[in-house]
């Protein structure tokens, strides 16, 4: 009896100890979200995506800011998305056992933990100093190569899932090999793959750093590739820091649009994901 | 070196199997291994797990290939041509030589792509002859009444039995000349078992069938001439009412009467 009722006790103070974290974990969590939508939503109009970025102390939007953020980041997983599904097409279905594999995904690993200020120095010194002036297709390509190795990722992890008598049975059928990955494989992992490119795009629509560095910042709205782009981390790291209430305003309208964004896009990945496995 | 073989008559034959070792990397799995295919027979593969007798499935489409470190060493003659030669074209020999496998495999698309998807491949048909085509292979796998209405359904959406079926039409649909069977049954219930065995009863008319089984009773039933093998080895090879009455190997006759494997 006295056993029975030390575990008892063990039990309880075990699994308090187990809410109290998780109720730490997602408190902070919790307040970040609350701090966002009491500060970003009371700045939120119609003006805020409708009109450009306004000089200090003036009302304006994040029209520009909003745009940028769009074209850049669609950009860069238009650019990272195939290079990634194709790596990791080749990672798990031709080159499974083979040394390339090996090393192609140590290196893709470390550069997932990449910190992304250094991938901005990087694209900076190969695009932006070369080109002269800073410009969108530079912030394009800076998250394009944080899009990569998200993509190569996902894309090795669930083709590996794919059940081997799949692709047997496809094979059986006569099918070249390419086929059987096209039209099986890629089917059979398909919600997965495209969870990854949402997860790779949640991941980089709220990079700042790498755009700092090659994008920059742009006060007008601007569609051209070649020149200073504006975007929504770098105007709100620019408004937040300034000494004006309006921008200030901006700033935390800004970062609510983003965390939201991302927030549904996470959902809408979920969903896709587990409507793909309980299949 | 016919070993074990003690079938003597002059039937066609479809595949014959000579001197045939298989390897896993370094370790040999098949040991010498003579067998005949006849032409529109059924031959059972029968003996205890790890036998090899999937193995020998496996080097008939050579669907090893698929993996590194699997070789075959030996003499495979299809129609009289040696499909272990590294020249030969993998796909078209797969095309001859279709497979059903252990578990149900549909592809991830609907019923209707599942069997115009392989035709699709070798040929260019106008919709309305497609549309017989996959017709003509539902019925051929007596699954046509059951899945007529949904065609584009998901192919996963099945039952066990019918996707094994539908399996069977996918393989039937691109015209093969020889189906090997991996224990179609293993993962069915005694009725699609029952509809599975009729099927490969009606498919010998036109085709030439191997099938690995654990159980015996199926080999008895569906099977022409029996192959029973132990440890990599062939250890006799006769016409299925003479292996399971008259066994000439004592270790043949251990095995079918359960004194092990």
């Amino acid at each position: 009896m006295a056993v029975y009722t030390s575990r008892r006790r063990s039990n309880a103070i075990w699994l308090s100890l187990c809410y109290a974290s998780a109720a730490f974990g997602l408190g902070w969590l919790v307040i970040i979200l609350a701090t966002l939508l009491w500060r970003g939503a009371g700045g939120l109009s119609l003006a805020v995506f409708t009109q450009m970025t306004p000089p200090p102390d003036q009302s304006g939007g994040l029209l520009n800011a909003i745009a940028g953020s769009l074209i850049m980041t669609g950009l860069g997983v238009a650019i990272g998305t195939p290079l990634g599904v194709f790596a990791g097409t080749y990672m798990a279905e031709y080159g499974r056992h083979t040394k390339l594999t090996f090393v192609v995904r140590f290196i893709n690993d470390i550069l997932l933990s990449a910190p992304s200020i250094v991938i901005g120095l990087f694209v900076y010194e190969v695009m932006v100093t070369r080109m002269g002036h800073f410009s969108g297709i530079a912030g394009a390509v800076a998250l394009a190569v944080i899009v990569v190795p998200v993509v190569v990722r996902t894309t090795e992890d669930m083709l590996l899932l794919v059940p081997a008598p799949l692709r047997e049975a496809a094979s059986a059928l006569g099918l070249p090999r390419s086929t059987v990955i096209r039209k099986v494989a890629y089917r059979a992992a398909r919600a997965g793959l495209i969870t990854g490119v949402l997860l790779a795009v949640a991941r980089v629509s709220g990079e700042t750093a790498p755009l700092l560095f090659t994008a920059l910042n742009n006060q007008f709205f601007s569609t051209d590739l070649n020149a200073p782009m504006a975007s929504l981390p770098a105007i709100i790291f620019q408004f937040a820091m300034s000494p004006y209430k309006a921008w200030q305003s901006l700033a935390w309208s800004g970062a609510l649009i983003i965390t939201f964004a991302v927030l549904a896009l996470s959902i809408f990945a979920r969903v896709l994901g587990s409507k793909g496995s309980s299949r | 070196m016919t070993s074990g073989v003690t079938v003597k008559n002059e039937l066609p034959t479809k595949i014959a199997v000579n001197n045939l070792q298989f390897f896993y990397g370094d370790q040999l799995a098949l040991r010498n291994v003579n067998l005949p295919l006849y032409t529109n027979k059924v031959t059972a593969l029968i003996g205890p797990s790890g036998c090899g007798k999937s193995t020998f499935l496996r080097v008939l489409n050579r669907m090893y290939d698929l993996y590194p470190h699997q070789r075959a060493e030996g003499e495979v003659l299809l129609d009289g041509r040696n499909i272990l030669d590294p020249q030969q074209d993998l796909n078209l020999l797969r095309a001859r030589v279709g497979m059903v496998f252990q578990k149900p495999t549909p592809f991830p698309m609907s019923i209707y792509d599942n069997i115009a998807f392989g035709i699709r491949l070798y040929e260019k048909l106008p919709k309305s002859e497609l549309d017989g085509r996959v017709e003509t292979a539902l019925r051929g796998a007596g699954i046509w009444d059951e899945v007529q209405g949904k065609l584009h359904a998901s192919g996963l959406s099945l039952s066990g039995g019918q996707q094994q079926r539908l399996c069977i039409a996918r393989t039937v649909a691109i015209h093969p000349e020889v189906i090997l069977f991996d224990e179609p049954c293993s993962a069915l219930d005694p009725i699609s078992t029952a509809k599975v065995e009729e099927l490969i009863d009606e498919l010998k008319e036109n085709y030439t069938i191997a099938i690995v089984t654990h159980n015996m009773q199926q080999a008895a039933r569906v099977s022409e001439y029996a192959a029973f093998m132990y440890l990599g080895e062939l250890v006799e090879f006769a016409t299925t009412t003479q292996l399971f009455t008259l066994p000439e190997n004592p270790r043949t006759q251990n095995y079918i009467t359960g004194r092990f494997g």
